[in-house]
């Protein structure tokens, strides 16, 4: 992870632009964040979120869309609803583990499994889970690598 | 049969003022569009007006001889998942009443039977002399049992003039990986889905109480159809394929997300017994015009299909969603429409974060009952506009397609329970 930082911090002061095409990597500056003095956001929890906005475009937004509302009749929106702003540990485990639809929220029935996405990282997945959590009109605590890393190879919780 | 209900109340005096208003089409009832043409975008010529709000998600829907509409509801509202719609004398119609308790998709009519799906099974109901249902709560179940998992649920079906019965049975996968939908799980070999899913079974209309099982595998490697129609010129059955999504999702090293988008085609086939489109091993690249092989099964977004796999009629741009097939015998609309293929394209999820794309009624002309040239959109702006339509955030989004008595076309919206009435006007 350290490793990681460096080159993307050298790759940042080498090229002054934040265009990072890797799919895989679990480190990334946001390409949406405004030129500053400070090439790096200011609070722990505004870096958290930037990050977790490069993760959410590349693993989430497909399915639940740019705004979060999901599609209708298959993938549930995110916006205010107690799966994202309830139990974290729920949360984290449906990252890690998926969830097997159909599902009802608000009265409304969305069938389509969630696939597991164990192979991100637990930052990766703490910085997703605190973007959603604050973004879409959201707002609950942050998520931290170590409550991901403690869920990661529990038995799956009764979903 | 609108006409008699219209022109009997017209008095004498008006007969003169008629005769010029009506002197090319004397039989053509005018009946007055929506000022804004309910909202539609139509090409010269063609208006239209909002038939009524069924206040449910209406898929499929049947327009009878006498212009009364039997509209399916995706889940029943109110313990009613058959909505029945009566004419007025203005085009539109009042809901009056409804029944069969359960939500589903299919609803098809023929030899005095209305045939209904839910997402398991297939009902019919005897239609009396005013193709009015009598029986409303006790339908004869023809087929049940049928495969349902959480994925491409929804049956729809479509009837020959032979006394057979055809059903999609959607595979419950997006292409059958051993993780559906996971990020580089491989598929699965001989994809075990195809047994029970993934194609289009064949039953016998008057036989009660089959399973799926009792029916004839027709056609196999079809991930999911929603529209499907018998075309009578051809004597086949047409269906339209929603293809596999998330190429770049589940293959980012193979595909970008702007090619994603795009890919693969959502195709129209035309089926024989026994036809195999290839899902999930292949599927249509339409820049390429060429079958290839899946990323699941050894494909890299390069490799032609192995295999031979039924090739597509005709092909569109990816993820549109295609809902309705209606192959248009009327006379009203202008000769090109006539036995073409109309399309409701319920519009796109899957393109994100690449624009969404669909909401949309599709004319694809046909020629001696094959595809025959450049389809065009006929009905847009059933998304309210074009920002709403990118976002994917439709206002309305087109469904079903049944054809009026007198020829006009009408489309159904599973959003807000719309059910739109489209005509020609012109001379």
């Amino acid at each position: 992870m350290r490793g990681f930082r460096y080159i993307a911090l050298a790759g940042l002061l080498a090229t002054g632009i934040y265009s990072l095409p890797a799919q895989q990597a679990p480190v990334k500056l946001p390409g949406t964040v405004r030129p500053k003095p400070h090439p790096t956001p200011s609070s722990p929890l505004a870096a958290s979120m930037a990050r977790g906005q490069r993760v959410y475009k590349n693993v989430c937004l497909t399915c639940h869309q740019a705004d979060g509302g999901g599609v209708p009749n298959m993938n549930p929106p995110l916006i205010k609803t107690d799966y994202v702003l309830g139990d974290k540990k729920r949360l984290v485990g449906i990252v890690l583990r998926g969830l097997k639809g159909p599902n009802e929220i608000e009265g409304e029935t969305y069938t389509q499994n969630m696939p597991a996405q164990a192979y991100l990282t637990d930052l990766n997945i703490a910085d997703v889970l605190t973007y959603v959590r604050n973004s879409f009109g959201n707002k609950a605590s942050a998520v931290t690598p170590a409550e991901v890393h403690a869920l990661r190879d529990a038995p799956a919780a009764g979903q | 049969m609108n006409s008699f209900s219209l022109r009997l109340p017209l008095g004498a005096a008006a007969i003169a003022g008629s005769l010029l208003l009506y002197a090319s089409r004397p039989t053509a009832p005018r009946l007055a569009p929506d000022p804004d043409n309910a909202g539609l975008k139509l090409p010269a010529g063609f208006g239209a007006l909002k038939v009524a709000e069924t206040g449910g998600k209406a898929r499929h829907l049947v327009v009878m001889p006498n212009g009364l509409i039997y509209v399916k509801l995706n889940s029943a509202k109110d313990g009613k998942g058959i909505v029945v719609l009566k004419p007025g004398a203005d085009g539109r119609a009042t809901v009056a009443g409804g029944f069969g308790s359960y939500g589903g998709t299919g609803i098809a009519t023929q030899g005095g039977y209305l045939y209904a799906s839910s997402d398991v099974a297939v009902y019919r109901y005897k239609l009396d002399g005013q193709d009015q249902v009598t029986n409303q709560s006790q339908p004869e179940l023809v087929v049940h049992g049928l495969k349902k998992e959480n994925e491409h649920e929804s049956k729809s079906i479509a009837l020959d003039p032979t006394g057979n019965l055809y059903v999609n049975v959607g595979a419950y996968s997006n292409a059958c990986q051993e993780k559906d939908r996971e990020r580089g799980s491989k598929g699965m070999p001989n994809c075990p889905i195809l047994d029970s899913a993934g194609g289009i079974w064949q039953f016998k209309t008057d036989r009660l109480g089959q399973r799926e099982q009792d029916g004839t595998r027709y056609a196999t490697g079809l991930r999911n159809v929603v529209g499907l129609d018998w075309n009578k010129q051809d004597n086949k059955l047409f269906v339209m394929q929603h293809g596999r999504d998330q190429l770049h999702d589940n293959w980012p090293a193979l595909y970008g997300d702007k090619e994603s988008a795009l890919l693969p085609a959502e195709c129209l086939y035309e089926l024989s017994a026994g036809a195999n489109a290839g899902w999930p091993y292949v599927y249509y690249d339409q820049q390429k015009k060429q079958l290839m092989q899946g990323p699941e099964y050894g494909g890299d977004g390069k490799t032609p299909a192995k295999g031979n796999y039924l090739k597509p009629a005709a092909a569109y741009p990816g993820h549109m969603a295609p809902n309705g097939l209606l192959f248009y015998t009327g006379s009203m609309f202008p000769a090109k429409y006539r036995n073409g293929a109309f399309i409701a394209f319920h519009g796109s999820w899957n393109r994100a974060p690449e624009p969404q794309a669909g909401y949309f009624v599709v004319f694809q002309p046909f020629k001696d009952g094959q595809p025959s040239g450049q389809w065009e959109v006929f009905a847009d702006n059933f998304a309210g506009s074009a920002a709403k339509a990118a976002s994917g955030r439709a206002d309305h989004r087109p469904c079903g397609l049944a054809q009026g008595p007198d020829g006009s076309l009408y489309v159904s919206d599973d959003s807000k329970g719309t059910i739109y009435r489209i005509m020609y006007n012109a001379k």
